[in-house]
């Protein structure tokens, strides 16, 4: 562990902060919305700790408060967590090797702790971009979400501050290098594409997923989209 | 919002997170598909990036959103800091939405 925060230089650690203090806000937010729909203070504390998905826990949330089923709640946001199984493919390596890494790091896995492993150039600066971030995130998130349900109603809305355009906008800085390869960005362009025009179609989650067929772009020659590993 | 229902979307959460690592230790890929590994981790994080820049729900997100997003991404693009990137964008976004642009 001590390597990993040796290898962390003052710029890495600053750009993780700022993710984590926008998550922090987003996380206060999420706690008063979800104690205005009428759950108890620790409901969303606890499903930050044990869910720790802000996508899947608002959408969750949101149906339970419209009305809807807590097993259409679940469904919803397994579906929207789904992209983690990709995620943790690509970037499967990086936790580390004893098992303890591996499940603690499993738990953080997000789309900003993968993008920011993805952003660095050596292995050894992907794993403390790593675990910096999913740590960092961990902390502030819950302990946002904690804020947010005690203070209910006293927390603004997001989108006032614009937090909204600051999520897409990091993961976007996040992936740029990883674009400048024709054949990754082709993919990724294509992909954009499919979610953009699946999204008024599909429940929230499964465009994300389809984005995946953009892969047929990765490579002129014939190759298969994606091989299952056997294990 | 059940406790039994927390825990369901929890343990299934961690699933789907646990297996990509559990898979990378038991396999040792082709370099071809770990190429296509990371590609797929950049094409879903774009996709993700284009869902939340322009939709909100179904819709269309706004144009406040839109352009906030655009112009984080332009300062990204020209090399600012990472910090300035989320501040721009947010700013802009806050900025439109306060001057009214929806």
């Amino acid at each position: 562990m001590r390597s990993i925060w040796r290898t962390l230089d003052a710029v890495l650690l600053r750009d993780v902060t700022a993710v984590a203090l926008g998550a922090a806000v987003t996380g206060a937010s999420f706690g008063a919305i979800s104690v205005g729909a009428g759950l108890p203070w620790w409901t969303p504390v606890l499903m930050s700790l044990l869910v720790f998905a802000g996508g899947s826990q608002f959408m969750a949330v949101g149906i339970v408060a419209a009305g809807g089923s807590p097993a259409a709640a679940v469904l919803a946001g397994l579906v929207l967590n789904a992209r983690h199984l990709p995620f943790g493919l690509a970037i499967g390596d990086v936790l580390g090797k004893s098992p303890l890494a591996r499940i603690v790091g499993s738990h953080l896995m997000s789309d900003e702790s993968t993008a920011f492993a993805m952003a660095q150039k050596d292995p050894a600066r992907a794993r403390a971009a790593y675990w910096a971030c999913g740590v960092a995130l961990f902390f502030c998130w819950n302990t946002g979400v904690l804020a947010g349900a005690l203070a209910g109603q006293a927390i603004g809305d997001p989108m006032t501050f614009g937090l909204d355009a600051a999520f897409p906008a990091a993961l976007l800085a996040l992936t740029l290098p990883a674009l400048k390869d024709a054949a990754t960005r082709n993919a990724a362009l294509v992909g954009a594409v499919i979610a953009l025009a699946t999204t008024p179609l599909l429940p929230p989650g499964l465009p994300v997923l389809l984005a995946l067929a953009g892969l047929v772009a990765f490579r002129t020659k014939k190759e298969k989209p994606c091989p299952s590993p056997q294990s | 919002m059940p406790v039994t229902a927390i825990l369901i979307l929890a343990v299934g959460t961690f699933a789907t997170r646990f297996v990509g690592p559990l898979l990378r230790d038991r396999v040792t890929l082709p370099e071809k598909a770990r190429e296509l590994m990371s590609a797929s981790a950049t094409v879903l994080l774009l996709a993700l990036v284009v869902i939340s820049a322009l939709t909100n729900g179904k819709q269309f997100g706004g144009w406040a959103l839109a352009i906030g997003v655009l112009v984080g991404g332009l300062a990204a693009w020209r090399k600012l800091p990472f910090v300035a990137v989320i501040v721009l964008a947010a700013l802009t976004t806050a900025g439109l939405r306060m001057a009214g642009v929806a």
